[in-house]
């Protein structure tokens, strides 16, 4: 093997450890694959970085979690925090689609995974709180899965930025309200106003009631 | 249904959603706690900074600007967090050789079973890295960073980044042999 080989055989060996995590662009994806197809001591070693890349992922899985003090702890000092505008970026839209752009199939897959699990999380979370208000108050509760597109009268909400969850899980209370899906990508969530389908009028009324609240950005009847 | 992306929240949590930055820290908390953990090596501590983290996110949202992945971004300040962490305590000068021997216990039970299983040997091993190495390891392995993200988030050349990689993984052949496996490496 002459140098030129060598230097394009260590290049290679180098990025081993982001092909075996999936990291690597296009490019470097294909050229490591077509190296490592014809150089038997290079998957030999291939075969070594992903014993590491298997142990690495085994030993931080078992470091656990921080308690749920963390959270607390954490939104009540965001609570101590001085209010804030709700201007946001008019500019973020087009930064968002060039990031998106820029991110590999991998990546993507995964934060769809991690993003599918924190909503599960969010849901849960208010769905308990309307649990435990139902068995003292006798509200209903809406079965999120089950509820998309079946009977009933829904509303889209969006809820003000300042809004805490303590402030939603009352109002939802208060209204007998219960989130069926959501957020949606405009922050909006399907709520449930009623068990079964009401009259347009109702409709309207209600969605007229409940744009009063100051928890409420947005109310929208749907079907 | 599609989900909200992590830039989405972030915009969100600059205009003082949060509900958005209840989202981010489901999403994002545990993986930020292992990082800040492995470098910290104190849960107690590893907590505090993960609060730290997140306050600082929600405090500085509108100054991200999406160059980079919002993870990436946490993982940064994350870093700087742990290092001022391991800086107050004096242990920013921690070797290799050093690391090693306070966690080397090459003679107990416990370790002489584990030698048994090879998988077991090489996380014991990756616990004994030195704070360089064992960051670099688990940005490229278990936070998934590619090249530039982990030279983006540790501050040093891409070049640097493949090098360093190169060395954390040699260094960890030379524990794995002085544990008796040896993997005919480099």
């Amino acid at each position: 093997m002459n140098t030129a080989n060598n230097n394009e055989r260590s290049e290679i060996e180098g990025l081993l450890p982001w092909h075996a995590a999936g990291t690597l662009g296009h490019r470097d994806t294909q050229r490591v694959e077509a190296a490592l197809a014809n150089d038997p001591e290079l998957a030999r070693r291939y075969e070594l970085v992903r014993e590491e890349l298997a142990q690495t992922i085994h030993l931080n899985e078992t470091l656990g979690a921080p308690s749920s003090r963390a959270m607390a702890a954490l939104f009540a000092k965001i609570d101590a925090e001085p209010a804030r505008n709700k201007a946001t970026s008019i500019a973020l839209g087009a930064r968002i689609r060039a990031f998106f752009a820029s991110l590999s199939p991998r990546t993507v897959a995964w934060s769809a995974s991690a993003a599918a699990l924190a909503i599960l999380l969010q849901a849960g979370l208010i769905a308990g709180i309307m649990l435990k208000e139902k068995n003292v108050g006798g509200y209903e509760i809406a079965s999120a899965p089950t509820n998309v597109g079946g009977d009933g009268a829904y509303a889209l909400i969006r809820f003000e930025p300042q809004a805490s969850a303590a402030d939603i899980a009352a109002f939802l209370a208060t209204n007998k309200l219960s989130i069926s899906d959501g957020p949606s990508a405009g922050g909006l969530y399907r709520v449930r106003i009623a068990a079964a389908k009401l009259p347009k009028t109702d409709l309207d009324r209600i969605a007229k009631m409940l744009r009063e609240n100051k928890v409420v950005g947005f109310v929208g009847i749907t079907e | 249904m599609q989900t909200t992306s992590d830039e989405v929240l972030i915009g969100r949590i600059a205009g003082g959603d949060r509900l958005a930055m209840q989202v981010l820290f489901a999403r994002h908390h545990v993986r930020i706690y292992r990082f800040v953990l492995r470098m910290v090596r104190n849960e107690a501590t590893a907590e505090d900074l993960i609060n730290e983290v997140f306050l600082d996110v929600w405090r500085q949202a509108e100054k991200f600007e999406g160059r980079s992945a919002a993870s990436t971004w946490m993982l940064s300040i994350a870093r700087f967090k742990a290092l001022s962490v391991l800086r107050r305590r004096g242990e920013e000068e921690l070797d290799d050789e050093t690391a090693g021997a306070i966690e080397d216990h090459a003679d107990d039970p416990e370790v002489t079973l584990a030698k048994k299983d090879k998988g077991a040997v090489l996380q014991q091993c990756l616990t004994k890295l030195s704070t360089e190495h064992r960051e670099i390891i688990d940005l490229v392995y278990y936070h998934e960073k590619s090249v530039e993200e982990v030279a983006g988030i540790v501050g040093i050349p891409e070049a640097t980044v493949k090098t360093r990689m190169f060395y954390a993984r040699k260094k960890l052949s030379e524990l794995l042999k002085a544990q008796g496996v040896d993997r005919g490496w480099p």
